[in-house]
């Protein structure tokens, strides 16, 4: 419920240049998009990377400020509720991201290519393209011409399982850093911070090393059909996910260097570890029904 | 509990270490105030109520008459489609967070909302986004023209190049929803003033806790099926070309898996209102208060399955036609509890009339009527008929203009006296309820009888047969259009001058809204108040 007072911060400048910056990066996205699909020079990158750097401006000075504040004493234990609910719900609607893409996935292998396969409730479809088989992984489309398939997809026992290993040990790391901090033994916490740091890194390097395969041995690509695609669009947001939650241990990392966090008091740490958990489930989810089944 | 009894003494704006607003520009756009957020918001959805209710008309304009008059009819497809996507995302949404923002933290006895500052972020999101959006009908190729549901290909292989700007209008006015759902969340569970338990918060803070909720969960949906899109134009991918395994459809389940539950995020808020209003005026208190947040959290979780009702005849499996069907109409299960306790609430009340009263109750049976157009629509092999006519257009018109919009309305008359200190000129307002209530009913209802007999929607031109009732169509909405008008002037009238409004303003109202003076002073519930 509610202490006796509370605090509102003073006017700030940040949400409105953070909304310019959101503005110009939209519209320097679509023009990029739009010259590059179309071949023809544009503007749009620089309108894009203008809005960048002013997000990344507002990053360093918002959450600066905040740091300060705190520094000064202005939050207190509402204000820390408040935060709570912001990170949990955020991580809600990031959950809610992943689902979006997990349910295409779901309906195409179990509803739609079979349809298309001639097999189901809807297997006329299959007239439109006679002969086309239904398969899962989808390594022969429907038209080959215009979406070329595929040669393989990745084996999960090799790179993925390491990948799977590496993602939930780090889980395990960022938990006993969590653990040094509140029993304040720093040396303990930056050890396995680090480590957290290392093993998302090299997470993101095996990942890496997989696109590089799909695209140069296997002919895995976005354009190669519903399955790579999907393969992609998944793995492809996850790791995006897995990078500026990296960014984020890495920010925290530096914070500990500063000395940082009390025992008692260390939101930020948490709601980073919490967003490192989420990442990890999400990953789980990846290798289970991406790469397995 | 319905509502809060309190006899508090007027909370003061008394604290020295706050001051008032800042001068000049700066205000608005620095701000953290929750009152100037939320003024902001709702002078931004008059605007685009303006500027997609102008779109409305050049519509209805081409379609006094059949044959091709006025404009193009790629022009027109543009027209209908910005026409939607500015009314749904412009103009009801931005009202009702603006109406949270103002009345969340004064219901609930909070001093604000509880991330102030992000709070102001997700307001200037939206003039950036829909300048995107706007400036997308003066590009080579014209604006979108797919229709506000954006079905592929149609808004994938066959758009126009604008659809780019349109993806990443959608993602940042996204991020802004999501943001402002995930403040009221955190201003509802956690800035409750002491005493102020869940079952004490007036209906219009519980239709908005699960609003949120429905925001949260479905705007990442949308910003998910809008990035399909893009990677399907841009970069080859095959999400919704069958060619490469991926199928059409798919769409449309994304879509309407955001779009189900967003057409509840258009009304539970008014149900709240309305919620609000009618005790006020019946000076009863709300029949059946917890039934009510029962029934709005059973509508919202059965938003989730029911999406695929506005698919019945795009070639489902049976089981899912049937499953989808029965789905839906136990949807009028907990609708009908919220319309039999409105309506005992004024059973046997001392009623009176005033402006907010009318448009609460021009609210109650015309957005019944459009649930029931809802429910015969919701009957699958039905539907097959009046799939994509106007009987379609008809039932979410009257949901959304003489559901959401009047209940934005109704709050507006009843909660501007708290805002700006003023009494609105009754006659004015009830001026404008009437020439509404006479223009939205001129304009939709023809459109069932043309519907039924088969007027397919989103088509510049028409069949003979139709020619009378849609003149009749068009005039009403010019009715209705300029009938607004009124409104504005009420509006700007009260702001600037008007008779001192008291405290209580409504003789019948309750609430800690009520406690503070009118107008409610730019710092309140500093301190928090206590509640019985």
């Amino acid at each position: 419920m509610s202490n006796s007072t509370y605090y509102v911060p003073e006017q700030s400048k940040w949400p409105i240049l953070a909304s310019i910056a959101l503005g110009l990066m939209a519209y320097g996205a679509a023009m990029t998009f739009n010259a590059m699909t179309a071949d023809r020079e544009s503007t749009g990158p620089f309108v894009l990377g203008g809005g960048f750097l002013i997000l990344f401006y507002v990053i360093f000075g918002w959450f600066g400020q905040q740091i300060e504040e705190e520094a000064q004493g202005l939050h207190n234990a509402q204000l820390d509720g408040s935060y709570r609910q912001g990170m949990l719900w955020f991580i809600f609607s990031e959950v809610m991201f992943f689902a979006a893409f997990f349910g295409a996935l779901f309906y195409v292998r179990v509803l739609s290519v079979p349809w298309i396969g001639g097999e189901g409730a809807k297997g006329v479809t299959n007239m439109l393209w006679d002969g086309f088989e239904a398969t899962w992984p989808l390594l022969v489309t429907p038209d080959m011409k215009q979406f070329p398939g595929a040669k393989g997809v990745i084996d999960p026992w090799h790179l993925p399982l390491l990948n799977t290993a590496l993602l939930i040990t780090s889980s395990v790391t960022v938990t006993f850093a969590h653990h040094a901090l509140k029993d304040n033994k720093r040396k303990a916490l930056e050890f396995w911070m680090a480590l957290t740091i290392i093993l998302a890194a090299v997470f993101l390097y095996f990942q890496a090393t997989e696109y590089h395969e799909a695209y140069a041995e296997l002919g895995l690509t976005l354009e190669s059909g519903i399955y790579g695609a999907t393969f992609f669009m998944l793995t492809g947001f996850h790791g995006f996910h897995v990078l500026l939650g990296t960014v984020m241990l890495f920010t925290m990392l530096i914070r500990c260097f500063d000395g940082h966090f009390t025992p008692g008091n260390h939101f930020a740490f948490e709601a980073v570890c919490w967003y490192w958990h989420f990442v990890d489930v999400v990953w789980v989810g990846l290798f289970l029904f991406v790469y397995i089944l | 509990m319905a509502t809060v009894d309190i006899d508090l003494p007027h909370v003061k704006d008394d604290d020295s270490h706050h001051h008032g607003p800042a001068k000049g520009l700066g205000r608005w756009l620095y701000t953290t105030n929750h009152k100037d957020i939320g003024s902001m918001y709702l002078i931004f959805s008059l605007c685009m109520f303006m500027i997609g209710g102008m779109m409305a008309l050049v519509i209805r304009a081409e379609l006094f008459q059949p044959g091709l008059q006025l404009v193009e009819p790629g022009f027109f497809n543009q027209m209908t489609t910005m026409h939607g996507l500015i009314m749904v995302f412009g103009a009801v949404m931005p009202a009702f967070v603006g109406l949270a923002n103002w009345m969340v933290p004064l219901q609930i006895g909070a001093p604000d909302m509880a991330l102030p500052r992000m709070n102001n972020w997700s307001f200037w999101i939206l003039p950036f986004a829909f300048l995107i959006l706007l400036s997308s009908l003066f590009m080579p190729g014209g604006g979108p023209n797919f229709g506000w549901t954006f079905y592929a290909p149609l808004s994938t292989t066959y758009a126009p190049d604008s659809v780019t700007f349109f993806i990443f209008g959608v993602h940042i006015m996204g991020a802004s929803s999501i943001m402002g759902a995930i403040n009221i969340i955190a201003t509802i569970l956690n800035m409750r003033a002491p005493g102020m338990t869940m079952m004490k918060l007036p209906l219009f803070v519980w239709t908005w806790l699960i609003t949120a909720f429905l925001l949260i969960a479905v705007m990442p949906v949308l910003a998910g099926v809008v990035t399909m899109m893009l990677m399907d134009i841009h970069f080859g991918t095959s999400f919704f070309n069958a060619a490469g395994g991926g199928d059409p459809v798919l769409f449309q389940h994304i879509f309407w898996f955001f779009g189900h539950p967003e057409v509840y995020i258009m009304i539970l808020p008014a149900f709240g209102i309305i919620s609000e209003i009618i005790p006020t005026f019946a000076r009863k208190r709300l029949f059946g208060y917890s039934s009510m947040v029962y029934a709005v959290a059973s509508i919202a979780l059965l938003s989730f399955v029911v999406w695929a009702h506005h698919m019945f005849t795009v070639g489902m499996p049976l089981v899912g036609e049937v499953f989808f069907m029965f789905a839906t109409m136990l949807i009028a299960v907990p609708t009908g509890v919220k319309v039999f306790n409105w309506i005992a609430t004024m059973f046997r009340g001392s009623m009176t009339f005033e402006t907010p009263m009318l448009f609460a109750l021009a609210f109650v049976v015309l957005f019944t009527l459009g649930g029931f157009s809802g429910l015969m629509l919701a009957i699958a092999p039905a539907d097959f008929q009046y799939h994509d006519t106007y009987f379609v257009v008809a039932h979410f018109h009257y949901v959304l203009v003489p559901g959401a919009i009047f209940s934005i309305m109704a709050a507006a008359y009843y909660w501007l006296p708290k805002w700006t200190g003023h009494v609105l000129n009754e006659t004015m307002g009830k001026t404008h309820f009437w020439l509404s209530f006479v223009g939205v009913n001129l304009t939709f209802f023809p459109m069932h009888f043309v519907g039924l007999a088969g007027m397919p929607r989103r088509i510049p031109d028409y069949a003979l047969q139709f020619a009378d009732f849609n003149s009749m169509a068009s005039v009403g909405a010019f009715i209705f259009g300029f009938s607004q008008l009124v409104f504005i002037y009420n509006v700007v009238q009260n702001v600037r001058a008007g008779q001192k409004a008291t405290d209580r303003v409504w003789e019948g109202a309750h609430g800690l809204e009520w406690t503070v003076p009118s107008p409610a002073p730019y710092h309140t519930f500093s301190t928090p108040p206590k509640i019985d």
